[in-house]
């Protein structure tokens, strides 16, 4: 029996890449609705998509720019951030949000996360955090929860993970925040403010990656995890930010909410105030 | 402070100012870089001078950062550059690859210095010669010139960038701290004498450009830049004409061999080099950089010696003129390669002709001086016979 189309038309048509369906991610995976929240996002913080502008590391999570039908370009391991420097600098007019995952952004690029947020680059980071390496099959990261199974911690992880809003904020970004994907109305709220401010602006979110993360450590399959959040999630923005570790167990919250929202000169507004000012009439003639 | 960006005139300046100031005669908008000696001068100059002309310099946390902004700046179609040596020049080794598959315009300039690894800060060497082909992963050709004096520190700067632009790929300034630390007279030609070109952009509005990455007959694709709308996906991983990543052995087979093509075509367009008394020569030395000073010191001894011999000195080390060493083959008796390594080009010289090949090598650290080579130059001369020998590297 042919399948009949229930629907000419899909709200996101004008910003999904309709072609390149469907995505790599596994069933249970929560990047899709991470995404379809930022697409909704990008479509209505009023900014023209023709100025927006996305930038993906490598990881399961670097295959997001590939789907919006923006400019787009999916970079080397680590290096979204610095690449998206670069971009912006050399066009200030655009808007670009580097989306990419925990072990791109904070592990391998980790350096140049923390020099981005000291510098207030005006660029939006969108950290989707589903504490694994889940593209090279589940190994650990600087996220993994201590005492997490993962492939490369098969006796439980050792170590203590990054509190992400914590480092961020400590580095001095003017916009920090985290939720789940769960959360679908308040990301796509907090991701539409982010887009329209200036600065260095973060967005934590937690994603399952059943297969990675989550059978090991027994949270189940994707919706199970899903339920876990809806379980543990807090919400609270006036929070003490060294509180907000994660450690996925049944006995620890996982708080929630825009931790950090502030105004200081960005990245170019410094430039212009220390370099170029001091640079009486701006170019020469050519 | 205002002032311009062609510099035209007489100067005096160090070889990495010079650098500097061709970076911007060719109208380079944007540096990032780390400081490493011994290239710091490149950075501090254009810290200083791009400002003043409408462009940015950032100074980065490390190279790999470095090179990954300029990557980025040139696809928001800035004339983009950084400046390191061999440490930093590994660390970037990542992000040139990225340069490649992206077909991004972008000019590197290695001032080398005594390697391996963290070797002989403030001393020369030229031991990045293979590092500059080869350091990268994959297949891919790089464009490398060999400045030997502080004018071709600024000529070939320029026309660096007009090869990085005019194929879109990263092309290499491959010099040595001698020719970065000395001090020589340096002319600026006129600004309208000064050739600039441009990348090649899309002659379709947004909207029409489907195959973003599909080239025309010279492989090199029209490049449309972040923000003009073209809403173009620009890829790391393998890619179609379209940008979009595909794994397939097919796919991957054309992109390779289009990178390459794209440079491998246009050889003696590229290739260039300088010949010093070889008309009648009977051995012929090859050096490059400052070793070319020395070079040619050495050959004049040798000719008041009574020896007939000549100096070929690369200035594009990639593509290496093997065609000049093979034509060199049916009349000479053997090379002499003098480098500040033990024996990176002449390798690439015993590609090219089964003539005997003798090195004239110190590891670096100093100028190499015209006594080394001319022992070398007499050995030759007095040894060949004119027979297949292994390359036989200096004791």
């Amino acid at each position: 029996m042919p399948r009949e189309a229930v629907a000419d038309t899909h709200p996101l048509d004008e910003i999904l890449r309709a072609d390149r369906l469907p995505h790599i991610w596994c069933p249970g995976c929560g990047l899709g609705t991470v995404l379809g929240c930022f697409a909704r996002a990008m479509l209505a913080c009023g900014i023209p998509l023709d100025r927006q502008v996305v930038v993906s590391g490598i990881g399961c999570t670097g295959r997001a720019a590939g789907y919006l039908n923006v400019d787009g370009f999916h970079t080397t391991h680590g290096r979204a951030i610095p690449f998206a420097t670069g971009l912006a600098i050399a066009n200030p007019e655009l808007v670009v949000t580097v989306f990419s995952g925990d072990g791109d952004l904070v592990a391998i690029g980790g350096n140049h996360l923390i020099h981005a947020a000291r510098r207030n680059m005006d660029l939006n980071v969108i950290c989707v955090n589903n504490f694994n390496y889940g593209m090279t099959g589940g190994q650990l990261g600087p996220t993994t929860p201590q005492g997490a199974i993962t492939t490369t911690s098969p006796y439980g992880f050792p170590e203590e993970p990054f509190n992400l809003p914590r480092l961020l904020a400590a580095c001095g970004a003017v916009f920090v925040a985290r939720w789940t994907c769960l959360h679908v109305r308040q990301l796509e709220a907090t991701m539409i403010r982010a887009l329209q401010k200036r600065g260095f602006r973060f967005i934590e979110v937690l994603a399952p990656c059943p297969v990675g993360f989550g059978r090991p450590n027994e949270l189940g399959e994707g919706i199970d995890e899903m339920w876990f959040y809806r379980r543990q999630a807090d919400y609270d923005p006036q929070v003490a930010l060294e509180t907000l570790e994660i450690r996925m167990r049944k006995d620890s919250k996982i708080v929630c909410g825009v931790f950090v929202d502030t105004e200081r000169p960005t990245y170019m507004d410094h430039y212009r105030e220390y370099v170029l000012r001091k640079v009486e009439g701006g170019p020469g003639e050519a | 402070m205002k002032r311009r960006r062609v510099l035209t005139g007489r100067h005096f300046l160090l070889g990495d100012v010079a650098c500097a100031e061709g970076a911007l005669a060719a109208g380079c908008t944007f540096f990032a870089g780390y400081p490493i000696t011994p290239s710091t001068e490149i950075a501090e100059r254009l810290a200083l001078r791009l400002p003043e002309v409408g462009g940015h310099y950032i100074q980065m946390e490390d190279e790999l950062a470095s090179m990954a902004a300029v990557v980025g700046a040139s696809w928001a179609g800035a004339k983009a550059m950084t400046a390191t040596s061999g440490p930093g020049f590994s660390l970037m080794m990542e992000n040139l690859g990225l340069a490649v598959m992206m077909e991004a315009p972008c000019v590197v300039v290695d001032i080398q210095r005594g390697s391996p690894s963290t070797g002989l800060p403030t001393l020369t060497g030229q031991g990045d010669v293979m590092q500059a082909k080869w350091g990268s992963h994959g297949d891919y050709e790089i464009v490398a010139y060999a400045p030997s004096t502080c004018q071709e520190m600024f000529d070939l700067t320029v026309r660096a960038f007009n090869v990085a632009e005019r194929f879109r790929n990263p092309v290499v300034i491959l010099a040595d701290e001698v020719v970065g630390h000395m001090t020589e007279r340096v002319v600026i030609p006129p600004e309208e004498a000064i050739e600039r070109w441009e990348r090649p952009r899309p002659t379709v509005p947004p909207g029409e450009l489907l195959f973003p990455f599909a080239a025309d007959g010279d492989l090199v694709p029209p490049m449309p830049h972040a923000g003009e709308g073209y809403r173009v996906y620009v890829e790391s991983l393998t890619h179609d004409e379209r940008g979009y990543p595909v794994m397939s052995p097919e796919v991957h087979d054309q992109l390779v061999r289009r990178l390459n093509e794209k440079i491998r075509r246009a050889y003696h367009q590229l290739v260039d080099y300088d010949l010093v008394e070889t008309e009648d020569a009977e051995v012929v030395v090859i050096a490059y950089g400052s070793t070319a000073r020395s070079a040619h010191r050495a050959v004049r001894l040798a000719r008041k010696e009574g020896m007939r011999v000549g100096l070929l000195r690369p200035i594009t080390l990639w593509p290496f003129p093997g065609h000049v060493v093979e034509e060199l083959s049916a009349r000479v008796r053997a090379f002499v390669v003098a480098e500040l390594n033990l024996g990176q080009v002449a390798r690439e010289v015993e590609r090219f002709t089964d003539r005997p090949v003798y090195g004239a090598n110190h590891a670096g650290g100093r100028m190499m001086p015209p006594e080394l080579i001319l022992p070398r130059i007499e050995e030759a001369y007095r040894d060949a016979q004119g027979s297949r020998r292994r390359y036989t590297p200096a004791r």
